[in-house]
């Protein structure tokens, strides 16, 4: 599928502009669940970029691809294994229709995370349409470039509410020759230690989870390192494992069913205990990247969860919530003054993605 | 050439410093002119400026008080670490003041669980690493001068090195910042965990070269040392199959920790100075070094090797020690001052290129040595397609330093034209200042000034450096039509 309709998004921008209305921005709505629902957004217009399709680059000696942002992160991925590859970032879908546009917008990375890097890392550049309507590249597709500042990375984790992306160009990897998940019974102190010791030693680490009384860590690689590496760490090898990292990465493990509010929080992989209730309940607690990466199942409210993060020099966001109003960790005042004068510098008017992030953007 | 921008400070010279005299020590502010003229250039010697002053702050409180004495009186601040920067991002502000950050050299703590250094600002890039060694730890980014440049300079300009493609850049390799902002507000960046909330200010600091704040204390993230490292030498009777070398390791599932061209003069310039071994009769040769847990780096090898007869390598030798390992590496890393030796001066250029156009690149390049009569050595960061000419000149020479700069200038329009970047890890600085109007069109470059506003709307860090106006934009057209079409046709000329 090919298909370029980067006209028509513009003059749908410039329009907007104009009238000064509010757009929200579409891909393939598979995480239209993630940020803030704001009062701006209910009368928004919607700007769908998922028609604007297609691979546009793709050399695997380059390690480099470009794709017009409403391509299905699906096709990339099936491209990429065709050729022995990988995004590294392991992004997740959540459904079949995401597009690699949300997915650098939301800047989601999976449980490779933390041992190859985050979406951010492997955006190259990108090519936008700002909130007055102008198209604009930045980066590009070489793995080192300095000219300019970095706006492609400022576009990951921005949902939208800076520019509409309309290319992106991603660093690919190729995909490892094999992979072992080992599984040791242990308390959660012990987990993090163990996943500490071998963190500083150059073990092919790929992905570690810990739950329900369980740890497992993914090593990846050359068939006779893993050989090794797997007679290091010990453990029993998981069956399925692959199933068990995919439904990890997308959400579909029975952890993540119920009915209590999701919190994904972001701190230290050090910090044992961020002293909240329900925190060690082996139910409502899942960790992933070596302890950097918790997941929280509770109803108690936002502002405690933040403030506990806040704490511990980390923070919290509220992943699947049922319309709370504080869903990204607040900013210190300095830093929304940033901010916002940021937003100010992209979208004058404040038409994209509004209050998606926070209320003052 | 380069001339800073024009600023209207509202006080007067001496005014300035007696201001600066109740905030800095007498020992730590510099206003006689023996004493700033070591402050005139940075890397980049060929250009000079004398400061009004040189503040060697030392703590955080002399940083906010200094920016914002200076952002009140419309005071120009160029902050500065070591000095070893090759575009002039820390060439002075003669109206302004120089801040060095040298004195930042404390490394506050490392703490190996979390594999991180929290670091000040003037603490060298290569003792991070040599602190971290007892850890079993290290910091990825390694450029060429670490022994000398800071870390504080690594984030303002995203320091690269010949170990990009595997561990990647500063940009990479970094979890938190400390900055002050113009006005003086103190600002944490980033945070302990792997996210951050709000918008990736850490990335868009990162190379930004003095523009948006300073950088006061950074958090390095480590690594682990590889278990084992192991080089490879491959010789090639032509650049273009040693350049298809590359693509087919790559395709082989293979990302080597280091993967370096050097071409014929470069090879020959390395060789009279170390003694390396490197074959004098080759057109090109690739040092690839592979690291990792013990088993992949054997593994690795015996493939890599494979792959570079099958792509038809003259010869393939492989370290068989450590200690031959280092002589390999050698050559590489003397590069520079090998080629130093070959003419009075020299130029280093830093584009990146698609690495497919390698080819082309190098036989355009080399029309353009014949066509200014100026010769050029190659060394090449070819896993990741960085190039480093080095053009060799003579500033004795009336005119030669601006024929180079020209030669220097088209390298430059080169790269962009086949895809790539006017600089791969050294930045613009005021160096690459008119080739940024050939990379990006008018409504980029006033994008970046509306960044630059976000954090500093008066202009006062380092004004000048690393985004053009687009009047200078004009005038640098004026003397470039391409295609027989002006760049920024909307413009009015003066």
């Amino acid at each position: 599928m090919n298909s370029d309709i980067s006209q028509q998004l513009q003059k749908q921008v410039q329009n907007a502009f104009e009238k000064k209305t509010a757009l929200c921005i579409i891909g393939g709505n598979s995480k239209s669940f993630y940020g803030r629902v704001d009062a701006r957004s209910a009368s928004a217009e919607a700007l769908d970029v998922s028609g604007h399709l297609g691979v546009l680059n793709y050399e695997p000696t380059e390690l480099v691809i470009t794709a017009r942002a409403g391509t299905p992160l699906q096709d990339i991925e099936n491209l990429l294994e065709e050729n022995g590859q990988m995004l590294p970032f392991e992004p997740p879908a959540f459904t079949d229709n995401a597009t690699i546009g949300g997915t650098i917008a939301c800047n989601l990375s999976g449980p490779r995370r933390a041992y190859a890097g985050a979406a951010r890392d492997f955006l190259l550049g990108c090519k936008i349409i700002n909130g007055k309507g102008e198209i604009l590249s930045f980066g590009g597709e070489v793995m080192k470039n300095v000219a300019g500042y970095d706006v492609s990375r400022l576009m990951a984790g921005a949902m939208g509410t800076l520019g509409i992306l309309l290319e992106v160009s991603l660093k690919v990897l190729p995909k490892p020759e094999v992979e072992s998940t080992q599984l040791f019974q242990c308390s959660a102190v012990e987990a993090l230690e163990k996943i500490h010791d071998w963190s500083q030693t150059p073990l092919p680490l790929s992905a570690s989870s810990y739950h329900d009384s369980i740890l497992r860590i993914r090593l990846s690689g050359a068939t006779e390192a893993v050989k090794a590496a797997v007679d290091t760490v010990g453990g029993d090898t998981m069956a399925e494992a692959k199933q068990y990292w995919q439904q990890l990465k997308e959400q579909r493990l029975d952890f993540f069913t119920g009915e209590k509010p999701l919190w994904r929080i972001s701190l230290a992989s050090d910090i044992e205990s961020l002293e909240l209730p329900a925190e060690h309940d082996k139910d409502d607690c899942l960790y992933e990247w070596g302890g950097a990466l918790r997941w929280l199942k509770s109803d108690i409210p936002a502002e405690v969860i933040q403030c506990a993060a806040a704490d511990m020099d980390g923070q919290a966001s509220l992943f699947r919530h049922d319309g709370q109003s504080s869903i990204f960790q607040p900013l210190p005042p300095g830093l929304m003054r940033i901010h916002q004068n940021l937003k100010q510098a992209f979208d004058p008017e404040n038409i994209l993605n509004p209050g998606k992030l926070y209320p003052e953007l | 050439m380069y001339s800073p921008e024009k600023t209207e400070s509202t006080l007067s010279n001496s005014a300035l410093i007696d201001a600066l005299q109740q905030i800095i020590p007498a020992g730590s502010l510099l206003f006689a002119e023996e004493d700033l003229r070591p402050y005139e250039c940075d890397g980049l010697s060929a250009y000079r400026a004398i400061p009004l002053a040189v503040v060697l702050a030392e703590t955080i409180e002399q940083v906010q008080q200094v920016l914002s004495l200076c952002h009140e009186h419309r005071v120009p601040v160029v902050a500065r670490g070591a000095g070893t920067g090759l575009s002039g991002g820390a060439l002075p502000h003669e109206q302004g003041v120089l801040l060095s950050l040298a004195k930042f050299k404390n490394i506050i703590g490392i703490n190996p669980k979390r594999r991180i250094a929290r670091v000040q600002p003037g603490v060298r890039n290569l003792a991070i690493s040599e602190t971290a060694d007892k850890y079993g730890l290290y910091y990825a980014p390694d450029p060429s001068s670490q022994i000398a440049c800071t870390i504080g300079g690594n984030v303002a300009e995203n320091s690269g090195g010949v170990h990009c493609l595997k561990y990647g850049l500063t940009v990479h390799n970094i979890q938190q910042l400390k900055i002050i902002t113009i006005d003086g507000e103190l600002l944490n960046i980033g945070g302990s965990g792997l996210d951050s909330a709000g918008y990736d200010l850490l990335a868009l600091m990162t190379g930004s070269e003095g523009m948006l704040g300073v950088i006061v204390e950074v958090t390095v993230k480590l690594l682990p040392k590889p278990e084992r490292a192991q080089v490879l030498l491959a010789a090639f009777d032509d650049v273009v199959k040693a350049g298809e070398a590359v693509g087919n390791i790559i395709a082989a599932g293979i990302i080597p920790g280091g993967l370096e061209m050097m071409d014929r003069l470069a090879i020959k310039a390395a060789e009279d100075f170390v003694h390396a071994g490197y074959p004098l009769d080759a057109e090109a040769i690739l040092l690839c070094e592979l690291d990792g847990t013990n088993e992949e780096v054997s593994v690795h090898v015996l493939k890599v090797r494979e792959v570079l007869k099958q792509s038809g390598a003259t010869e393939v030798r492989t370290a068989r020690d450590e200690a031959e390992r280092q002589v390999f590496w050698q050559g590489r890393k003397a590069a520079f001052p090998a080629v130093g030796r070959l003419s009075p001066d020299y130029y280093c250029m830093d584009g990146t290129i698609p690495r497919k156009q390698l080819p082309q690149v190098l036989k355009a390049m080399a029309d353009l040595s014949a066509e200014y009569e100026l010769p050029v050595a190659n060394v090449f960061h070819a896993g990741d397609g960085n190039l480093h000419p080095l053009i060799l000149y003579d500033a004795n020479i009336p005119g030669e330093l601006e024929r180079t700069e020209e030669f220097g200038g088209r390298i430059l329009e080169l790269c962009v034209e086949v895809g790539g970047t006017i600089t791969g890890e050294h930045g613009v600085g005021m160096e690459k200042i008119n080739q940024m109007c050939v990379q990006f069109n008018s409504l980029e470059l006033q994008q970046f000034h509306a960044v630059k506003a976000a954090f500093d709307p008066k202009g006062l860090l380092n004004p000048g450096k690393a985004v053009p106006t687009l009047h200078r934009c004009a005038e640098f057209g004026a003397m470039h039509v391409h295609k027989g079409e002006l760049p920024f046709p909307e413009l009015e000329r003066f």
